[in-house]
């Protein structure tokens, strides 16, 4: 019977949840880390044991840790994100332009094939690439030829907190960045162009469709099919048929389009899930009630999953990183709360159950099946 | 000269050590010096207590030694004597940052 490992990182410790196929009864393993805030913890696809974990605090500043052995012992790494030549400035909240600092890392993406090459994205944003499982770490600079003078930080800083590589080219990786938007490279990093044609921001840009300064949530894909990606913007769910070419609005019937995660069935590629969130300064669900919602047409059409969510005085938010779907024959989906609560659904979403109520507030969820 | 550091309790942890460490610093024994020899030892400190470039002190790190805060004394300057005799510890603190 298959291991289903759930890799939780949160303000104040790694946890890993371990359960069977069935994800009924579960193991609550950690603090891993305790009292630094863990942005990420996820693992290799290509060997499940090596796991990469961001560990950062504001007094001690960033580590890089790795275990090899499914987080029964762990490896400091290298934590040297030392941009490429000169660093440059962006876009600051007077309007002056600042040089780019480096505050932590928001997203590891390990390679589908080699356990060695894993991406950084970090903030302020760039991208950075180990080749040697961590031990050092080089900029993709290219990005940031972008007109990144004009990226500016949002309230949750300028952060390149999404990394999505391309399954059937690894030259390909997608990126998104708050407040600057997505982009696409085709050379393996070295050349970018930004990819938001469609992208809409009329409450929050002097043009409303200009080339950057998209504030991007998250974006997903399936790995069936490359050239379509879906994407929780600040406001509105978006979706390419072309690898973000162009994009367009698919928010349908949902009650807010505002929200962080978004996520893509493993078996139904039209099947999507976002959390919607009352607005950008009320980081919490509509009406009290946690609701995931469910697309099988690609967008558009949404349903409500509450079966076994709180439908009362629910007041907590999901981050953009905290949800995540397993590979199970009956898809699982899971998220994390701010609140501290890791809900799971083992049948794609029609039934939910927390698997823990009481963990710091939850930042970061991954899943492995072993 | 044989310099006992005390950290704090997460970078002991970092450090897998469970009390002050012991460091073999050549004079002039300096806050820099101190810092360089802990950051040899122990590589899993870089960038914790400096910023790995600068070297300049992260903001919520203080530097302690015979009651006093050296937290803003020059880095090349020589610590009390009590540090380089190994009577007191040089002492590395995470800074009160709550509210």
């Amino acid at each position: 019977m298959s291991e289903v490992r759930v890799l939780v990182g949160t303000r104040k410790g790694a946890f890993i949840l371990r359960s069977d196929e069935r994800r009924k009864d579960w193991k609550i393993e950690g603090p891993h880390f305790p009292g630094w805030e863990i942005y990420h913890i996820t693992g290799t696809p290509s060997d499940p044991n090596r796991i990469y974990v961001s560990q950062s605090g504001g007094w001690f500043g960033q580590v890089i840790q790795r275990s090899d052995d499914g987080g029964k012992t762990w490896e400091t790494m290298n934590n040297e994100f030392v941009y490429d030549g000169v660093p440059g400035t962006h876009q600051w909240y007077d309007g002056t332009q600042h040089p780019w600092e480096f505050t932590r890392v928001w997203h590891l993406e390990p390679s589908p094939t080699n356990p060695d090459s894993v991406y950084a994205g970090v903030e302020d944003a760039a991208l950075f690439h180990s080749n040697d499982g961590g031990k050092s770490w080089r900029e993709l600079s290219g990005l940031r030829d972008v007109k990144a003078n004009l990226w500016q930080p949002g309230a949750g800083g300028m952060c390149l907190h999404t990394i999505v590589l391309s399954p059937d080219d690894p030259k390909r990786i997608f990126v998104a960045i708050s407040a600057a938007g997505a982009f696409r490279t085709d050379d393996g990093g070295v050349t970018w162009r930004p990819v938001n044609q469609g992208l809409k921001s009329d409450g929050e840009l002097p043009d409303a469709t200009a080339e950057v300064g998209h504030c991007v949530h998250s974006i997903a894909m399936h790995p069936s099919r490359p050239n379509t990606l879906f994407m929780q913007k600040h406001w509105d769910i978006m979706r390419t048929d072309n690898a973000g070419d162009s994009w367009h609005e698919v928010s349908g019937n949902l009650p807010t389009d505002f929200g962080f995660p978004i996520a893509v069935h493993a078996h139904e590629p039209e099947t999507i899930y976002v959390v919607p969130i009352t607005s950008d300064s009320h980081h919490f669900p509509p009406d009290g009630k946690l609701r995931v919602y469910r697309s099988r047409s690609g967008g558009d059409v949404w349903e409500p999953l509450t079966n076994g969510l709180p439908q009362s005085n629910c007041y907590v938010n999901i981050l953009r990183n905290a949800m995540a779907v397993d590979k199970l024959d009956q898809c699982g989906i899971y998220f994390g709360t701010t609140g501290g609560q890791v809900y799971v659904s083992a049948d794609s979403g029609d039934h939910w159950q927390p698997i823990v109520h009481d963990l710091p507030p939850v930042l970061s969820v991954e899943v492995q099946i072993l | 000269m044989m310099i006992r550091v005390t950290l704090p309790v997460h970078l002991r942890t970092l450090a897998q050590v469970t009390g002050p460490v012991e460091l073999d610093v050549q004079e002039p024994v300096t806050q820099r010096a101190i810092l360089d020899a802990l950051e040899a030892a122990y590589p899993m400190l870089r960038g914790t207590i400096r910023d790995i470039a600068t070297k300049e002190r992260r903001p919520f790190v203080r530097f302690f030694a015979c009651g006093e805060d050296l937290s803003h004394e020059p880095a090349d300057a020589p610590v009390p004597q009590e540090v380089i005799t190994g009577t007191q510890p040089y002492r590395i603190i995470g800074a009160m940052a709550g509210g």
